[in-house]
């Protein structure tokens, strides 16, 4: 295999493992600009991927081709529904986040896994059988070099995935609406001084997180598994925070480490067939994300720092 | 209402509107909640085997509340204790197949010293992170539970020669005891409890009882006031970490050297160590509140096995049910409230 097949072959793997974590990932960025930790990304994401895979099941016959879409929407609203399980406990009632994070992880799994084995009488779902379908992009695909590793046979979730990170970035960076969220995050008392309703924005900013992890997770289940059972996602939610920390909570960081991380993870699947990388012990590819995490957090990648208000439940008049 | 009773009451409260709650799933998906109640208490009481292996299930329940509390008391969230509970049962399995020719009271012993260790190990480099490098433990400790599981089933491949697990312990090294076993029906309840509860009164005689204990508490309380009097801090956060990364480790050790006998290579998290929080926060972080968290949430999840036979229900029921009961205890602030509001109007008349 020439180096350019290997290219070829792994940069489209690496955006196709990346899609799910970039938009779970671009979710955490808006709850922890917000000021609430998410912790619960992990479970939301569990929850996402099995109402992804049930709603296509289920509704393939009325939406036909447009079947995998609407799963997404679907994931969308449940998944930012779900997130108040975390949202109320952790802004309204004062909640501790990690904890209320930790508890909504648990929830998220039993909550999938009670609802299949009620539904299909057994551990896992059906395979679906309307997927998204892949595309070359019209005139792009043809360039040399470029055309085969960006542009030929790609999915629509991928694209789905860049754009939603770079609109989250023009919407943090560019906006009111944006400059509200990072005010709330990082001083909720000056904000509230100012007239900013800091309840409403973190409810906002945790319930984009939900609605993304939720997408997040049906396009993991929709595009890699196509099916939904105990061992779906595992680990995923948690890569996420790891990009959202190593992109040091900017939207287009984020983006790159996530893609990153695809990458890691497309090795540790398809290495075996590449020279050089097969050569490596599985293990390194996978641990690979979360040392590089722990490795960015020392500082010793320029020093990464989170909101300032991140994880602390803000109280009227207390100072 | 005193303080300490509306402490006690709280966590009381979560517990049963959780499992009202969870009767409602239950009513709502078309099962019978008395069926499945009433299953779930035959799984855990029904008979001396299910005795027997409830007890074996609250074991490590226990140990991983214990480096849960253990943790927050020294004013660190320590979510690693899944990751340090499986290097611990890696350890504990490879010392107990892999050395040999030792009598039991030196083989036992040092199987789990060796779980120990490795358990503690794994939270001294998230207590390392922290105190010199400023790193949030949760974050650091949610980064090694991964690389642990990974690393483990590595290791565990080498050993196993390519296979998903190791050969068994060596008789020398195991907890199991046939005394046991034969009173309860052939459970697989062993020993590992009285380590348990030995460590239970560890920690309390750490935490209360010695110079060092007084100094990891003040650390959490208040760090700076800590430094101003003289404490070192970095040491104190490095100590408290590896303290409550031993307990994690000696939880896998349980797993490893009495239920199992073996370490496999293993798909996902145990989901011990994340029960552990939920332990510790139900029994308020203390030595004797672990026990009764670690019995309730052992008891559950034991129980629970019971109720796809019975009644047909699946067991996640429980986990819903435990995951409720944490957000509640979480939410304990709206409790506290009702409760003053309730004891105030009380007191009005």
């Amino acid at each position: 295999m020439s180096f350019l097949d290997v290219l070829y072959f792994i940069i489209p793997s690496a955006i196709f493992y990346a899609a799910p974590l970039i938009l779970a990932a671009i979710g955490a960025v808006f709850s922890e600009r917000s000021g609430v930790v998410n912790i619960g990304v992990e479970g939301i994401m569990v929850i996402g991927a099995f109402v992804g895979i049930v709603f296509n099941l289920f509704t393939v016959d009325v939406f036909g081709d447009f079947t995998p879409w609407a799963s997404l929407l679907a994931a969308l609203v449940i998944g930012a529904v779900f997130s108040l399980f975390l949202a109320i406990p952790a802004i309204s009632l004062r909640a501790d986040q990690t904890v209320t994070g930790v508890a909504l992880n648990l929830l998220g799994a039993a909550v999938a896994l009670f609802s299949v084995k009620l539904i299909f009488d057994k551990g896992q779902t059906e395979f679906i059988t309307e997927r998204f379908a892949r595309f070359d992009i019209p005139g792009l695909a043809s360039i040399p070099v470029l055309g085969p590793m960006f542009f030929h046979n790609v999915y629509g979730t991928s694209i789905l995935a860049i754009v939603v990170a770079i609109v989250a970035w023009f919407v943090i960076y560019k906006t009111p609406f944006g400059l509200r969220l990072r005010a709330v995050g990082e001083h909720p008392m000056a904000a509230d001084t100012m007239g900013i309703n800091v309840a409403r924005m973190r409810y906002i900013g945790v319930m984009i997180s939900g609605a993304l992890a939720g997408v997040g997770g049906a396009v993991y289940s929709l595009t890699i598994t196509n099916n939904f059972s105990h061992a779906t996602i595992s680990g995923q939610g948690f890569m996420a925070i790891a990009a959202m920390i190593f992109g040091k909570w900017h939207p287009l960081g984020t983006m790159g480490a996530a893609l990153f991380f695809g990458l890691a993870q497309a090795l540790s699947i398809v290495g075996g067939s590449i020279p050089y990388v097969q050569d490596i012990p599985n293990v390194f590819l996978l641990i690979l994300p979360y040392v590089l995490t722990i490795i960015a957090l020392a500082g010793f990648i320029g020093k990464a720092n989170a909101p300032k208000a991140s994880g602390i439940p803000y109280i009227k008049g207390q100072r | 209402m005193s303080n300490r009773v509306i402490n006690i009451l709280v966590p009381v409260i979560s517990v049963i509107i959780g499992l009202i709650v969870g009767a409602i799933v239950m009513a709502v998906s078309g099962y019978n909640a008395v069926d499945g109640y009433i299953a779930l208490w035959n799984g855990i009481f029904g008979d001396s085997y299910t005795i027997g292996e409830t007890i074996r299930q609250i074991t490590p329940y226990i140990l991983a509340g214990l480096a849960v509390a253990f943790a927050f008391r020294t004013g660190l969230f320590n979510i690693g204790v899944e990751g340090q509970l499986i290097m611990g049962w890696a350890a504990a399995a490879y010392v107990g197949y892999a050395v040999e020719g030792l009598p039991k009271f030196i083989h036992l012993p040092l199987a789990l010293i060796a779980a120990a260790l490795a358990g503690a190990f794994w939270a001294f480099i998230a207590g390392v992170l922290k105190a010199r490098f400023n790193v949030h433990e949760v974050i650091a400790t949610i980064m090694l539970n991964y690389i642990a599981l990974h690393v483990s089933n590595a290791l565990i491949k080498v050993w196993a020669d390519g296979g998903d697990k190791t050969q068994r312990i060596l008789e020398t090294a195991s907890l199991r005891s046939p005394f046991l076993e034969s009173m309860t029906q052939y459970s697989r309840l062993h020993w590992g409890i009285i380590v348990a509860l030995l460590m239970v009164v560890v920690m309390w005689f750490i935490l209360d009882k010695t110079t060092r204990g007084y100094e990891l508490k003040a650390v959490g309380f208040n760090h700076h006031a800590a430094e101003y009097s003289g404490m070192s801090v970095r040491r104190n956060i490095i100590l408290a970490m590896t303290i409550s990364g031993m307990f994690a480790g000696l939880g896998g050790a349980m797993e490893a050297l009495g239920t199992f006998e073996y370490v496999g290579i293993k798909g996902g998290f145990t989901g011990i160590g994340f029960d552990g929080i939920a332990v510790a926060l139900l029994g308020a972080n203390t030595p004797l509140g672990v026990i009764f968290g670690a019995t309730l949430f052992g008891s559950l999840q034991n129980g629970a096995l019971n109720m796809p036979n019975e009644a047909g229900i699946p067991t996640e029921i429980v986990s819903i049910i435990i995951a409720l009961i944490i957000f509640f205890v979480a939410s304990g602030y709206v409790i506290r409230v009702l409760l003053e509001k309730f004891n105030s109007k009380k007191e009005g008349k």
